[in-house]
């Protein structure tokens, strides 16, 4: 249920955003979720649609557009590159649990495939973002 | 725009004070200092939280004997409570695994925890930083901008030499520093207080070379009766009580 608190995070960004910008009415939001983070997308979507009724905000929860960005990782020291989908099949319940609270310890349990190597670089796929947010002053 | 941003001050909102427990030099009792001084002043009372915030080397948990417990998730993640402390730490995710994380991946995961730790009421929240000026000290002084720093040094060159630039550093982009404790004392000496006076910052007291401490480690009733920890109670717990900021 941390969703949870992310989600509130996107509706007080959105929130303060819209503030600063002077917007009457927003039209379009879009959300984006890196794969690592192992959002449950019903609970997030669940979560954004009762704090946003709460919030006083100006923004109906169909123009609200959730993308997973599916994430890639790179080896530092021999620059092999796969994906975060292939290394899950190798994770316990409780190592992907982990990653799902904080993606970092990806580092802890994971290891490239090909030379073994704990450093690798999260290339893209990681943490919550606002891409953009439109609207009316 | 990382939407984590905007909540970590409303995550801290109930929290009345923040102290950062930092120094530059790694092995001069950061750690023991952060873990000590949330226990004493749970013990006398108020509400504490401990976030250990040295993820590749995390100890705050080893220091209070502090095992089996994990954070309940509910809208986010509510740190489990021992000996009256809230505490916080990777190791609940990392469990006793290293963690071998480059800075931008430790300002990730600081971040991350900021925004989902539900602290709720606090009285006290002890942060235990890593050595160094890195990711964890910038992070923490780009977030939380009423900190508090408690600097501790001891009275080797090597420490005092790192922890001017901490000093340096602190005072440049105009955070509030408690104060200075000398730690591991093993004679009078008065490099610390000209260290301190020549930045304008209290030394708030010295703590002695304690031979016996290591014994008491993992135990913090045991803890809790060193000679570190009623030296420690001396110089900031009755200031605290008193009600007024850490410096006289």
């Amino acid at each position: 249920m941390h969703e949870w608190a992310l989600a509130e995070s996107v509706i007080l960004a959105v929130s303060e955003e819209a503030k600063r910008e002077n917007l009457k009415v927003i039209t379009r939001v879009k959300v984006v979720i890196g794969e690592l983070q192992q959002i449950d997308m019903d609970i997030f979507k669940f979560a954004l649609e009762n704090i946003l009724q709460s919030s006083g905000l100006s923004l109906d929860m169909k123009k609200i557009n959730v993308e997973i960005d599916k994430c890639i990782l790179k080896c530092k020291a021999c620059a092999n590159e796969w994906s975060f989908s292939e290394a899950l099949k190798n994770l316990t319940k409780d190592e992907s649990e982990s990653i799902h609270f904080i993606p970092e310890v990806a580092h802890i349990y994971m290891r490239c495939p090909e030379c073994g190597s704990p450093d690798f670089e999260i290339v893209k796929g990681r943490g919550v973002w606002i891409d953009y947010i439109e609207g009316e002053r | 725009m990382d939407p984590r941003l905007n909540i970590i001050n409303n995550r801290l909102a109930d929290v009345k004070r923040i102290i950062a427990v930092s120094g530059g030099k790694g092995g001069i009792g950061k750690s023991l200092t952060a873990s000590t001084l949330a226990l004493g002043l749970a013990r006398k009372g108020y509400r504490v939280g401990l976030f250990d915030l040295d993820f590749c080397g995390p100890s705050d948990h080893v220091i209070l004997g502090i095992e089996g417990v994990c954070p309940e998730e509910d809208k986010g993640l509510i740190p489990p409570e021992i000996y009256g402390i809230r505490f916080m730490s990777i190791i609940y995710f990392s469990g006793s695994s290293p963690a071998p994380l480059r800075g931008g991946e430790v300002s990730n995961a600081i971040v991350e925890m900021l925004a989902i730790t539900l602290w709720g009421p606090l009285d006290f929240l002890i942060m235990d930083l890593p050595p160094g000026i890195g990711d964890a000290v910038m992070d923490v002084i780009r977030l939380i901008k009423r900190v508090e720093f408690l600097v501790i040094t001891t009275q080797s060159r090597v420490a005092l030499s790192v922890v001017k630039k901490e000093l340096q550093v602190l005072k440049e982009l105009g955070m509030s520093i408690a104060g200075i404790i000398e730690n591991m004392r093993v004679r009078e000496h008065s490099a610390v207080v000209e260290m301190a006076e020549s930045f304008g910052v209290p030394v708030l007291g010295s703590v002695d070379f304690d031979e016996n401490l290591e014994s008491s480690l993992g135990d913090a009733r045991k803890l809790l009766k060193t000679n570190f920890a009623r030296q420690l109670e001396g110089i900031i717990y009755s200031r605290i009580a008193a009600g007024g900021p850490l410096q006289s």
